[in-house]
């Protein structure tokens, strides 16, 4: 019995440990995630800045008020717009941006089908 | 015919990406903050700043007049230099300043306030910086004006003789 006791003692400090990773895991993959605004080139994770320490404290709260990472980058795309993100998302001020290598493919694509096709002719 | 169709159609292509490109190459790629945003404002709880009483924000500006919520720290050097327009607004009828004191040591903000004279009606702290996120800031000064409710002008750095023109305007 005393076994148990200790195996589940055990356990229940593991999974403590586990969803404290996962927070950890999930607040480093938001702030790097996150441009620091006030210097330029950098994440809010590899900033020592009072704007990005702010914001990993933010993160933080938000995460632990149930807060999902999408619910995060929403919430932050709204106070500071598309700009503090590093992976902004498929609207129309970014058509151009994620059509255009499309676009480059398929014009490559066609000239060199196109040369192929003069070339065997 | 067709060859040389094709050959115009993919210069044109190339062309066309050549000048999106080109131009966006002369955009800025430093942040700038829109300042012309108008919404409501967030809801926060802020400690005064010399006393452990809990403010929100709507018992904060809960009157129907201008408010101008103004970030200021110490430490920050900007900050000393807009405080004479902070001191010369202070008088004015239908509004009201607020100051956030932002990640600021208690004792050298309040040497500030006491040796450059207070502007604040009321005085909020922001330990930790939150508050100004929320508030969208990315750093100080930075004040916001206020009407019902709603930011109607965010000032980005220290406020200038234009500013008093322009915020004496809006609450006329």
């Amino acid at each position: 019995m005393k076994f148990l006791k200790y195996i589940l003692i055990i356990i229940f400090l593991f999974n403590l440990n586990l969803s404290n990773a996962n927070e950890n895991n999930s607040h480093s993959k938001i702030t790097k995630n996150l441009r620091c605004l006030i210097c330029q080139g950098q994440s809010i994770h590899d900033s020592d800045s009072e704007f990005a320490n702010s914001i990993k404290i933010l993160v933080s709260k938000k995460l632990n008020d149930g807060l999902s990472e999408d619910q995060i980058y929403i919430l932050l795309k709204e106070k500071y717009g598309e700009w503090i993100l590093y992976d902004p998302g498929f609207n129309k001020n970014t058509y151009f941006l994620w059509l255009l290598p499309l676009l480059m493919f398929i014009i490559g694509g066609a000239i060199i089908l196109k040369i192929f096709i003069i070339k065997k002719n | 015919m067709k060859n040389k169709i094709f050959f115009s159609v993919v210069i044109i292509s190339f062309l066309i990406i050549f000048f999106v490109l080109f131009k966006g190459l002369q955009n800025t790629n430093i942040y700038t903050p829109q300042v012309d945003i108008k919404k409501d404002i967030p809801y926060f709880e802020a400690k005064l700043f010399d006393s452990d009483i809990v403010k929100n924000s709507n018992e904060i500006f809960q009157k129907e007049k201008f408010y101008l919520l103004n970030i200021w720290a110490s430490w920050c050097a900007p900050c000393r230099d807009e405080h004479p327009i902070l001191l010369e607004l202070k008088d004015q009828v239908n509004l009201e300043i607020i100051g956030l004191n932002y990640k600021d040591n208690i004792i050298n903000a309040k040497k500030f306030l006491k040796e450059l004279n207070s502007p604040y009606r009321l005085t909020l702290s922001d330990e930790n910086g939150i508050i100004s996120i929320e508030w969208g800031a990315y750093g100080v000064p930075e004040t916001f004006l206020i009407y019902n409710k709603r930011i109607i002008k965010r000032y980005v750095g220290p406020l200038n003789l234009n500013s008093i023109i322009e915020i004496k305007k809006f609450i006329e």
